[in-house]
């Protein structure tokens, strides 16, 4: 599903954020990226989002070359990527329908399809009864599970998610976790980046270590994963 | 897979729309985009007042100014098809019975339709009653008025210009002292006018210009302001032609309202003036009433308008667009 073949991101400036990166990400898989802040987890993300072009080597995601990936198709390789945000992302000037809404929107989807993709999502996140309600009314822990519904609801075959418990306590973190291993078991591949060691121990998943822009634990090497 | 995933299809699970759904969709995406920008306008009375009014002033100078000079022309073209007429002055030794005989003769003319006339002592009689200098006139002792012949042409439109050449052919008669054209001042207050017009339509570019730079830099602060949202819908998948349609309904309100101001603007001049002209009118024996934009004038107006806010949103929302990127 998600392909690193020896890649490197420098930024202007001589900050070398990530070097030398070979993994790859099986289909259906959940797996964390973990790493102390600054050890090229954001970098890696944007990678993937296309917000980023590596320095040198290759990002494949689903098979496509993101190299090759004229600027005219970004957003339509945009709509396959769920993304949940540590801070959420969520607009206040419009109610928490509107908000889940969006990716249906943008792809021009039917209203009758919005309605029920829109409630079947707030419904696996449990917020269905406060569609009405304007996302600054809701708790942090709803407001992150509103993001998660707002990254799901266009069913993307790829959920990234950068420190999604990064502000919420055990107990949220743990139902959140709950909901990213239900959409990998729906055939979801999803990465998780986070430095909650605690969570991701109690997880038991592959777990992807970054220090200092290389990778340090690739759960997945299997001695093909990139070629020389 | 990856087929798919290129073509934004992101799941084997899904049917793929059919094209009925999509343009649904897409007709959707536009119907809340210009419902929504409408919205966040008139939540905001007083600044989308003031835009509207700017926009208004910027277009009602031009077609305020554009309209008396319409009017003016329409008068002016009223007065000289109305006395289309030459006079000629005969030399000051013809008799008035030499007088009537050219006066018969020229009637048979192809070009003239009628003659008109008017003997030594008639002009005298007229001078007299028109000027009051009835000392002066007597001191002279003789009448110093040659004879005249009003010539009417038979051409009663087609521009000045066949009037002044047969007011050269009749001027080479050997009885005529001078043949006078009695329209000519008229025919250089419309070339007057013309230019007036031109000067009109010069203004106009600029302060079409100047809407346009209006609309753009309003937008340009709007588009910050929703920063947030752009990057949101950068990433999640927006076209650039999504981001930017929201704005470029605003920029269409921007222009229709300031349109309508425009519109009302020059409605209001119109009225003002009304009872003035047809005063002056009365006495000229006229009953010209100004006449306004008319459908044609408010269509032209209000798409005008419509197209340059659409315009300067579009400037704004490249500019800034682009350089708006999630982080």
């Amino acid at each position: 599903m998600l392909r690193f073949e020896q890649v490197s991101k420098r930024y202007e400036g001589g900050h070398e954020a990530l070097r030398d990166l070979s993994f790859h990400l099986p289909k259906r898989s959940l797996a964390f990226l973990t790493g102390h802040s600054g050890a090229g987890k954001s970098t890696l993300l944007k990678l993937i989002m296309r917000m980023e072009r590596p320095s040198q080597g290759r990002v494949l995601v689903g098979g496509i070359d993101l190299d090759r990936l004229p600027q005219r198709s970004i957003p339509f390789y945009r709509r396959n990527i769920g993304v949940v945000f540590q801070n959420h992302r969520l607009l206040f000037d419009r109610t928490l329908f509107d908000n889940v809404a969006l990716p249906l929107v943008i792809a021009g989807a039917s209203r009758h399809e919005i309605g029920r993709r829109v409630r079947a999502a707030l419904d696996k996140v449990g917020l269905l009864d406060k569609e009405r309600m304007n996302p600054i009314q809701l708790s942090g822990g709803e407001q992150q599970r509103a993001g998660i519904a707002r990254a799901v609801v266009s069913r993307p075959p790829l959920l990234l998610a950068d420190e999604p418990t990064g502000n919420l306590d055990p107990d949220l973190s743990a139902e959140i976790m709950a909901l990213f291993s239900a959409f990998s078991q729906a055939g979801v591949t999803v990465l998780i980046a986070s430095h909650d060691t605690a969570l991701i121990d109690a997880m038991d998943k592959p777990v992807f270590e970054l220090h200092e822009g290389r990778l340090i634990n690739d759960p997945f090497d299997d001695g093909d994963a990139a070629p020389p | 897979m990856s087929a798919k995933m290129a073509r934004g299809q992101n799941s084997a699970r899904r049917q793929p729309p059919g094209w009925r759904d999509r343009l649904r969709g897409y007709v959707l995406q536009h119907r809340s985009h210009c419902r929504d920008s409408l919205r966040r306008l008139l939540a905001e009375p007083m600044a989308t007042l003031m835009i509207w009014s700017m926009v208004g002033i910027a277009l009602a100078l031009p077609s305020g100014l554009y309209l008396l000079l319409d009017n003016l022309k329409q008068v002016s073209e009223g007065w000289s098809e109305g006395s289309r007429r030459i006079t000629l002055y005969l030399k000051i030794e013809q008799s008035d019975e030499m007088a009537r005989l050219l006066g018969e003769r020229l009637g048979r003319d192809a070009e003239i339709a009628a003659v008109k006339v008017i003997g030594r002592e008639a002009a005298l009689l007229e001078f007299r009653q028109r000027s009051k200098l009835d000392d002066v006139i007597d001191a002279l002792g003789s009448n110093p008025l040659p004879p005249l012949l009003l010539i009417t042409p038979r051409a009663d439109s087609g521009g000045i210009e066949p009037l002044r050449a047969l007011a050269r052919r009749l001027a080479t008669l050997p009885e005529v002292e001078q043949a006078q054209v009695d329209t000519e001042w008229l025919a250089r207050l419309l070339a007057l006018i013309e230019l007036g017009q031109r000067a009109v339509l010069a203004l106009t570019l600029l302060l079409a210009v100047a809407v346009l730079l209006i609309v753009a830099t309003t937008l340009r602060l709007t588009i910050t302001n929703r920063r947030r949202e752009i990057e949101v819908i950068k990433l999640v998948g927006g076209t650039a032609a999504f981001i930017r349609r929201p704005f470029l309904y605003t920029g269409l309100w921007y222009g229709l309202g300031g349109g309508m101001a425009a519109l009302l603007l020059t409605g209001a001049l119109l009225l003002w003036l009304r009872a003035p002209v047809q005063e002056l009118a009365a006495l000229y024996q006229s009953s010209f009433t100004p006449v306004g934009l008319g459908m044609h004038g408010t269509t032209i107006l209000l798409l005008g308008s419509a197209l340059l806010g659409v315009a300067g949103a579009w400037i704004a929302a490249e500019r800034q667009l682009r350089s708006i990127e999630p982080d």
